[in-house]
């Protein structure tokens, strides 16, 4: 399986063993919020900036 | 059993819920924000974007980071009589910090002293009314962003023309509290329903103490009085699964300074010892068996 490489900087970047598609992830290497887009083949895309509704 | 969470994407604490909602043998239907339209008039029975029909859904736990999206989504979703978690009421009241202390001041909940203004004199009078140093907040907002802690007369001016000139609406809408001098924490409990579950301190030597803008969680015992204090504010909103923001004053009176409707709590489980997403679920679960 090829190691997905970060949207960002072109780090290859690990995914957990119980990652979720949609699911938030750091790359390692530069530290930009990554979105698993899909788990089979893995696909990431730089996670969309926070907007000014985001919160709790 | 059908249930659905609805997200923005899956944070530490969406994957913790559907982990803690496996556990319990559910698998729920992740449904994303951006993945739908709805048709208004076309009311539950259009399909969701898992396949099954809005209406199948026994209970939708909301769980957007986007405050509008999940607030609007569950207007649509209740409208339907569909069930949420929170419900629309209780979220629009907790995204908005002036109805928040409307809905506080009207059960009595003791809060810091709140002034409203929606002109900039108006707003400068406010402030000098209670008193420097104070607080200014965009009535929307979260993680502790463009809080303002005004200490005279030239930087509320500033922060007034600034907010004037370069924001929206929203921010030409002026609330105002009085500075708390806190000790160097606040208190976050965590209310599901009529039950204060566990709490943290948020520990920080800036003024703003939230987790998101680096401030250290340590467990903070549930007293009689805080507990007493939580669930008023609780049920003040609307009530469900929120968590309530106390600050302590200077004569240790606890005041309630805000309730947050989609709760994050990946730092809380630790030091409080409570399984917070198990938690929730249990309290999801039980909802849904005991109709209201």
């Amino acid at each position: 399986m090829t190691t997905p490489i970060c949207p960002e900087c072109d780090a290859e970047v690990s995914i957990p063993q119980d990652a979720m598609e949609n699911e938030l992830i750091s790359c390692p290497d530069c530290g930009s919020e990554l979105e698993i887009i899909s788990l089979n083949p893995v696909e990431l895309e730089l996670a969309p900036e926070t907007e000014e509704d985001w919160g709790e | 059993m059908q249930l659905a969470i609805l997200v923005t994407h899956i944070r530490a604490e969406e994957k913790l819920l559907i982990n803690a909602f496996r556990d319990r043998g559910i698998e729920p239907d992740v449904i994303l924000d951006r993945d739908f339209n709805l048709d208004i008039t076309a009311g539950s029975e259009q399909l969701s974007p898992s396949g099954l029909r809005w209406s199948e859904y026994d209970l939708v736990l909301e769980r957007c980071v986007s405050t509008s999206r999940g607030m609007y989504a569950l207007a649509i979703l209740n409208s339907w009589g569909i069930p949420t978690i929170n419900t629309y009421e209780t979220a629009a009241v907790c995204s908005d910090k002036l109805r928040t202390s409307i809905a506080l001041a009207q059960a009595g909940v003791p809060q810091p002293a709140t002034r409203v203004a929606f002109d900039s004199e108006q707003a400068i009078d406010a402030i000098e009314r209670l008193g420097y140093p104070a607080v200014l907040k965009p009535v929307t907002g979260s993680w502790g962003r463009l809080l303002a802690r005004v200490t005279d007369r030239y930087g509320a001016e500033a922060i007034i023309e600034h907010r004037q000139t370069l924001g929206d609406y929203n921010h030409h809408v002026y609330y105002a509290q009085e500075y708390i001098d806190k000790p160097g924490r606040d208190i976050r409990a965590f209310v599901l329903g009529d039950v204060t579950i566990g709490a943290i301190y948020r520990e920080s030597r800036h003024w703003i103490t939230n987790t998101a803008r680096g401030g250290q969680a340590y467990n903070c015992p549930i007293t009689p009085a805080l507990d007493d204090l939580c669930v008023r504010a609780a049920r003040a909103v609307g009530g469900g699964i929120l968590a309530i923001d106390v600050l302590e004053d200077e004569d240790g009176q606890l005041l309630v300074n805000e309730v947050n409707h989609t709760m994050e709590f990946r730092n809380s489980s630790e030091p409080t010892g409570v399984n917070i997403p198990a938690e929730i679920v249990d309290f999801v679960l039980d909802s849904v068996s005991v109709p209201a």
